[in-house]
């Protein structure tokens, strides 16, 4: 399988040849037979990676949040149908997955996992960060939650439940955060600006109005 | 349970880039080309997101996978080739040729300029 190389590796001294990697050069076969094929092509492709790299991200699903805290009704439909909900607001899953909104109360904090693989709702919030996909994160997480939480920094008092939600190919979850003290009259861009990806996962919490001064 | 440290190991992500919000997203650039065809193939119907999350699972799940996740996108280009080869788009020689003809290509490549497959030497004899 692929070799990794490990940082202070010989390469360095040999400034001459180019070398790809099994996985460079399988994902490069793959390209390549795939347009000549004419089912990609190289634009298109760019285009993808460049839209879940810097255009999409974390912000899209910070707006539908920031929408629900300051706006009851769209919360309330957020919460009845969340594909439509969000879809209004312009974001929908290129996957055709359905979304559903889990939403953190005072007596309930709700948690994100895929156990299966790591099904994630990219339309929302971009694409997945690399412990999302590590088997501890996915494996732990439905036996210690707590135990995870508290990794990230996260302790959450003994009375407070936590719910841990299952991602599959069809369902992804949505965690909207409780909107933190001290944000009344705020605009939805400034609430949106204490909305971080991890709240929405369920591994933080919105940020206060103070953190983000 | 070795892999997991009391201290942040879902968090330990020595070397990766960042993106916007100083995450990292993917940890080389064939990565984000894998994934990026993989969503312009399903865009085109040519399978199901079904279909893709259980190659992909399958191929997760096979023993031997590596704690920390680092083999996540290798298991997602196994994934792929492997719907590929059963959807009769390739075959399994058909791409490892093409492989070892793309590695050819890359030694025979002076540095600092692409590299093309018409630069493999057994191609152009």
């Amino acid at each position: 399988m692929s070799e990794h190389r490990h940082g202070d590796g010989p390469e360095h001294d040999q400034p001459h040849d180019n070398h790809f990697t099994d996985m460079e050069a399988r994902v490069k076969a793959l390209e390549s037979l795939l347009t000549e094929k004419g089912l990609i092509d190289p634009a298109a492709i760019d285009a993808i990676v460049e839209t879940y790299e810097t255009k999409v991200g974390p912000r899209n699903g910070a707006r539908v949040v920031a929408r629900a805290w300051a706006d009851a009704s769209f919360a309330e439909w957020l919460r009845r149908d969340a594909t439509a909900a969000i879809a209004s607001l312009g974001f929908t899953g290129r996957q055709g997955e359905h979304m559903r909104a889990v939403f953190n109360t005072p007596e309930t904090h709700n948690l994100v996992v895929c156990t299966l693989c790591s099904c994630y709702p990219w339309a929302v919030l971009g694409l997945p960060p690399v412990w999302y996909k590590a088997p501890p994160y996915r494996s732990r997480v439905v036996i210690d939650p707590r135990g995870v939480l508290a990794e990230f920094g996260l302790d959450l008092p003994a009375d407070k439940k936590v719910r841990v939600w299952d991602s599959t190919a069809e369902l992804r979850y949505l965690v909207v955060p409780e909107r933190p003290d001290g944000t009344e009259g705020f605009s939805e861009e400034a609430l949106a600006d204490l909305v971080t990806r991890d709240s929405m996962i369920g591994t933080g919490l919105a940020l206060s109005p103070e953190a983000v001064r | 349970m070795s892999a997991c440290k009391a201290s942040s190991p879902l968090l330990a992500s020595a070397g990766l880039p960042r993106a916007a919000d100083g995450e990292p997203v993917f940890a080389e650039p064939w990565q984000a080309t894998a994934f990026a065809m993989t969503v312009r193939l399903h865009d085109q119907g040519l399978f199901s997101w079904e279909t893709w999350a259980e190659a992909l699972s399958a191929e997760l799940h096979k023993p031997g996978r590596k704690a920390d996740g680092s083999d996540y996108y290798d298991c997602w280009v196994a994934a792929l080739s492997e719907l590929l080869t059963r959807l009769s788009v390739a075959s399994g020689p058909e791409l490892e040729a093409l492989t070892r003809s793309w590695q050819r290509a890359a030694e025979a490549t002076p540095h600092g300029k692409p590299i093309v497959i018409e630069n493999d030497p057994l191609r152009r004899g």
